[in-house]
């Protein structure tokens, strides 16, 4: 495999609608904002790009099918290569790897990935139903498929077994929707309280309408190259580029249905899932207590997915403490729960240990104000952006946009392209990207990392 | 007021039929045109096989619980499928106990558009005794307006629809 780089990336408005342009145009502003940024014109872009690959989730939503080649052909990158990625909310985060995998194998040496949807085209609750047919339509969707349903279960049994509670959740949603409001891009920029955030309308219990992320129209894009494609690159902008290198990639999926789910025995948890810091006296101590009251793995409470795509990431770019070793997060927290879920399954803490992790300061910023009294402080923030909570989930340009994101955070350039230096991690030099499926059945982990200097 | 406060309105697809639209005489005006907006109606009968599945909905219909287990390493699937994911065996059919336990829960007061109507309801998933695996179905008669996790845990029993559509909503379970 060859080094990759991760040049430039641009994103679209996000919002909840768009009509003012088709899809193809929204992809072509997220085009534009990476091709400008560079320092370039589209005419150029064009003739430096040996390829793309495009996400978009449902073919639903806009009741068009191959969409992928009519934004290939709006952005002028026909006859070139391109292929469509599809894996659910996961999609925008396989396809980052897919253009890594193009990059890496020595198919092309300049690679973008855009992705996009517009979910505008149906009413918020027929879009519901649309995704939840991303379950069994046989077993699962007839008994009343919905996926903040799905995710509500979930966190029922997480609470059970280890005391998670709505409060912890609802700190989720006040530092996601606050670490927005200096997120030009986001769609719900918000200072919210708590108290806000458990008395918004019950979607489905515990989940309150602001637990969970939002329906959106919204495209991302994001260049990747070679060595030769960024020797490529820097000769037409005439400019060095911060080398942000891709340095492990990892993948894991799980059953569709969430019923069948295994729940395995301890020695088989150390035996295929546990992490290299678990693996300790005191976290085998830890994890025998926890199978001795009934804990079994992953069950519904844990994303398998989450944990082996992780795993696989972390093992490739040489982090073996991803609390210590990374510098940030943007990971997929389409609800609170699940990004209390995700620090778990990414060893950010061990499991049970979510609920205090999102509670207790260390996954904050220390340049934003949240209104909350935070007992330890910031080391690693995760959702510096704001997240899918509040930045909104066009679903095939989600995993996108956290890679856009990323890159800003290790090119240091967050304070010219929010505006605000805020949302800036100090000093960021290596960050993970988390995109995740329906119910954790895709879940894709990429290692973002600063290779020189950093000096903005 | 925050803006957590704000009255939503209630979204519909309701709009106007219009059969024309303004045309400048300039043409540098179309850039300022607002975008055109239509409804555009899709209807579909799918016609849709349960295959190898069959014979859990041809249970339903009389008052049996069927799962599968595997005959090569003995994991017993409560929601029925016919290749072991444990090992990729035959699983062969086996039938379930009509009690189980409450595994996990929640009360759906929104849904898809479908389920609109049904709201609030009680969607769970439920563990049988000698199963591996969960099932997924709706609890009745629990007042969904005081969900506890003390659910969890608790002993339902299964209860069956007269008249059978062949759809996993043809069982339900109450507590016992």
């Amino acid at each position: 495999m060859r080094p990759v780089y991760v040049l430039s990336g641009g994103v679209s408005k996000f919002a909840k609608a768009r009509p003012d342009k088709t899809f193809q145009a929204i992809v072509k502003e997220a085009f534009d904002a990476s091709i400008a940024d560079l320092g370039l014109e589209p005419r150029q872009a064009i003739e430096l790009l040996d390829g793309s690959v495009a996400s978009y989730f449902s073919d639903h939503f806009q009741r068009q099918l191959m969409s992928g080649i009519m934004a290939q052909d709006y952005l002028g990158l026909v006859p070139k290569p391109s292929h469509r990625v599809e894996g659910g909310g996961a999609t925008g985060g396989l396809c980052f790897q897919e253009a890594w995998k193009s990059v890496a194998s020595g198919d092309m040496d300049v690679c973008i990935a855009y992705g996009f949807e517009t979910m505008s085209h149906v009413q918020t609750w027929k879009g519901n139903e649309f995704i939840a047919l991303a379950s069994d339509v046989s077993f699962d969707y007839p008994v009343g498929g919905f996926y903040s349903g799905y995710y509500a279960m979930m966190v029922t049994r997480h609470m059970k077994e280890f005391g998670t509670t709505v409060e912890q959740m609802a700190t989720v949603s006040v530092k996601n929707h606050r670490n927005a409001l200096y997120n030009p891009y986001a769609q719900k920029r918000m200072a919210l309280t708590v108290d806000d955030v458990r008395k918004s309308p019950m979607v489905a219990w515990p989940l309150t309408r602001l637990d969970i992320c939002t329906m959106s129209d919204g495209a991302a894009a994001v260049w990747l190259a070679s060595e030769e494609g960024l020797a490529r690159v820097e000769k037409a902008t005439g400019k060095r580029l911060p080398r942000v290198k891709v340095t492990g990639v990892g993948r894991g999926t799980d059953a569709m249905r969430m019923a069948d789910r295994p729940h395995v025995d301890y020695d088989t948890f150390y035996r295929k899932y546990a992490l290299p810091i678990e693996d300790t006296d005191g976290g085998r101590a830890y994890y025998r207590d926890l199978w001795g009251k009934g804990f079994r793995y992953p069950g519904v409470h844990s994303f398998r997915a989450g944990r082996t795509a992780s795993a696989q990431a972390c093992k490739r770019a040489g982090i073996a403490d991803p609390m210590a070793e990374l510098d940030f997060v943007e990971l997929h927290d389409a609800y609170t729960s699940s990004e209390i879920q995700t620090y778990e399954d990414m060893g950010l803490c061990r499991y049970g240990e979510g609920g205090p992790l999102a509670a207790d300061g260390r996954t904050f910023l220390a340049s934003v104000e949240y209104g909350l009294k935070l007992a330890k402080p910031s080391t690693t923030p995760v959702n510096p952006s704001g997240g899918l909570i509040a930045c909104g989930h066009p679903v095939g340009a989600t995993g996108l946009m956290q890679a856009v994101f990323a890159l800003w955070q290790l090119q240091h350039t967050i304070p010219q392209h929010f505006g605000d230096p805020r949302l800036q991690v100090p000093n960021a030099r290596r960050g993970a990207i988390h995109s995740h499926a329906g119910t954790g059945t895709y879940v894709s982990v990429s290692i973002l990392e600063r290779e020189d200097g950093g000096a903005a | 007021m925050s803006r957590n406060d704000k009255v939503l309105v209630d979204e519909t697809l309701e709009g106007a039929v219009v059969f024309n639209v303004p045309f400048p005489s300039d043409l540098k005006g179309l850039d300022q045109m607002a975008p055109i907006i239509l409804k555009h109606p899709y209807h579909v009968d799918y016609i849709h096989s349960y295959g190898q599945d069959s014979p859990f909905f041809a249970g339903l219909a009389n008052k049996r619980l069927m799962g599968t287990k595997c005959t090569a390493c003995g994991q017993a699937f409560a929601t029925p499928r016919k290749a072991c994911m444990e090992c990729g065996a035959e699983c062969e059919w086996v039938e379930l106990p009509q009690q189980a336990r409450v595994h996990a829960f929640t009360v759906c007061h929104f849904g898809s558009e479908e389920f609109l109507p049904d709201c609030p309801f009680v969607l769970a998933q439920v563990e049988f005794e000698g199963f591996d695996t969960l099932f997924l179905t709706r609890i009745q008669g629990l007042d969904p307006t005081a969900p506890s996790l003390d659910w969890i845990g608790m002993k339902v029993g299964a209860r069956f629809r007269r008249l059978s559509r062949l759809k996993p909503t043809d069982v339900w379970f109450e507590p016992l």
